[in-house]
């Protein structure tokens, strides 16, 4: 820096940055919106924050995958019943095509993953739903994948995380869904008689007959920030008392400050707090001697 | 009868609630025990204790109301968070005592409001179903009228699970699925028959038990036979040990959906 410039105004040396130095060109798909402050954001600063906008926060929608990469150590996660897929059972209308245009939106075959993954090392049976696939709704085979991984959690004498992520019960496949509600509490039941830890993590939106089974279910229940945790969805509350809802109503913050959620974690801290309280339930302890 | 035929017998308001089949089966042997120790009493689920025939027996129902005043004391069937706890309080009392546990399903769901949501309505509905499991006693449910989605669930835990011929059950109602799937809510009917919410559908589907045929008021003889089915079923499963009970119970849920390794 010559001393003509270090002398000058610092509001100046600012102007003249401007006028002298171009802005780099970045081509559109590079950037994304946030949609709380309307920030733009570079999608690849994006990524490295682990989907929070560095301005506000605002903590951008993961599907089941990007969640599992989030907390587990690189390469540990093992899925479990990749090849279950649901079928058109009570031959409802329309629902074999929605089915398969979830599964090419998604790239999955259902609306959850599960399987086992090391977290610092601590092997973790891990679930995670996928608002990708009709909006996270839980079917038959949602149900039964979940009851698996409680099951194998079980046998195995394993703690379980769940990211819940839902719409409620899917609808097109009838009664047989509301059924699931009650066959994944059973299934939480007896890894919870085997004094075993299950940690929920609810996302934006957790809602419906997921609130209303395993999503509430947990030893120890942490929320994203702001993430919608209801079991009517505020349209519906609004249609049937016909007044609005105050502001923030349902919200993660909401629903802690009413006693249902234990913490509020933002994402950029959740793997330490879920590692710190399987280290604090004794998992683990045998890797570190 | 249409599938929406039915659903419209389910709600008619000249049906029996529960209340009334209490009254028929337990006569002046019920007495009835009120709140959930923490919040509130709800009206919309009445409980208490009683005699079926020989047998102590907990019984709580869903109680939509028998006329205009009743159905508002009672928020038309639809429970509140601390209903479905009082709900469970009664059913752990139950169990304690080691008393079969009788539960009469008539409700359009779990009620959708401020207070519901703020008092934790997704968490009340999923406790129960998770401590339901694993009650070591009998429990038996009867849908007497509507069974509106985890609303009514939440009460059928059971070993078994009966309908009357006219009664429905369904995870959504045929409105609320016609205005999702359709955005028009007129055509209900046709969701009411995708929905497969019949008593024989459910009973095709493997989901109940057992369809009963719907008593009128004044015939004591029907009820009889009711009483004697209800306690032939509950001494068959007081003979059978809890724990092997519960496990059962969950076997009974695990099976619905089950897929093959």
């Amino acid at each position: 820096m010559d001393l003509f410039t270090f002398i000058k105004p610092k509001n100046e040396l600012e102007k003249s940055n401007e006028t002298d130095v171009k802005k780099p060109y970045v081509p559109d798909e590079m950037w994304e919106k946030c949609p709380e402050c309307g920030t733009l954001l570079l999608t690849t600063d994006i990524e490295e924050n682990l989907r929070v906008c560095s301005k506000c926060n605002h903590h951008f929608r993961l599907n089941a995958r990007e969640r599992v990469e989030m907390i587990a150590d690189n390469d540990t996660f093992v899925e479990m019943d990749k090849e279950l897929e649901s079928v058109n059972i009570l031959d409802f209308p329309g629902y074999d095509e929605k089915l398969e245009k979830s599964k090419k939106v998604s790239g999955e075959h259902e609306s959850v993953i599960c399987g086992t993954c090391k977290l610092d090392g601590i092997e973790t049976v891990i679930v995670s739903m996928n608002s990708e696939f009709m909006m996270g709704s839980m079917g038959t085979v949602t149900g039964d994948k979940i009851t698996r991984a409680f099951e194998y959690a079980t046998e195995n004498s394993l703690p379980i995380v769940v990211f819940t992520v839902s719409g409620g019960a899917r609808m097109q496949e009838g009664i047989l869904s509301l059924m699931q509600m009650a066959k994944t509490s059973g299934a939480v039941k007896l890894h919870s008689d085997a004094g075993l830890l299950y940690i929920t993590v609810l996302t934006d939106p957790t809602s419906g007959g997921v609130t209303a089974s395993f999503a509430m279910e947990g030893d120890i229940i942490l929320a994203e920030p702001k993430a919608l945790i209801a079991f009517a969805g505020p349209r519906v509350i609004e249609q049937t008392i016909r007044q609005k809802l105050p502001k923030d109503f349902q919200t993660a913050e909401f629903v802690q400050q009413k006693g249902f959620v234990d913490k509020v974690v933002d994402r950029r801290h959740l793997k330490k707090t879920l590692v710190n309280l399987l280290k604090i339930h004794n998992y683990g302890e045998v890797e570190a001697q | 009868m249409s599938a929406f035929d039915k659903v419209a017998a389910a709600r008619s308001t000249k049906k029996l609630t529960s209340v009334d089949y209490i009254n028929a089966l337990f006569g002046e042997s019920f007495i009835e025990l009120h709140g959930d120790r923490n919040y509130a009493d709800d009206k919309a689920v009445v409980g208490g204790v009683g005699m079926l025939n020989n047998i102590p027996v907990t019984v709580i129902g869903l109680e939509k109301g028998r006329n205009t005043f009743e159905r508002m004391e009672r928020n038309f069937g639809a429970a509140h968070p601390e209903g479905y706890r009082k709900a469970l309080r009664l059913m752990k009392q139950a169990e304690k005592f080691h008393r079969p546990i009788l539960t009469f399903v008539d409700t359009s769901g779990a009620f959708c409001g401020i207070g519901a949501e703020e008092r934790g309505q997704g968490q009340a509905i999923a406790n129960n179903l998770m401590e339901m499991m694993a009650l070591k006693t009998p429990v038996l449910s009867v849908f007497i009228g509507e069974g509106g989605s985890g609303g009514a669930i939440a009460l059928a835990v059971a070993d078994e699970v009966w309908m009357m011929e006219n009664a429905v059950y369904s995870v959504i109602s045929p409105e609320g699925c016609a205005s999702i799937l359709w955005k028009d809510s007129s055509k209900a009917a046709e969701a009411a028959e995708c929905l497969k919410l019949t008593a024989k559908d459910l009973f095709e589907l493997g989901v109940i038990e057992r369809i009963l045929r719907e008593p009128v008021a004044g015939e004591q003889k029907m009820f009889e036979s009711l009483k004697l089915l209800i306690c032939r079923t509950f001494e068959k499963n007081l003979a059978v040990d809890g724990a092997e009970l519960a496990l059962r119970r969950y076997n009974r849920f695990r099976k619905i959906g089950r897929q093959e390794p």
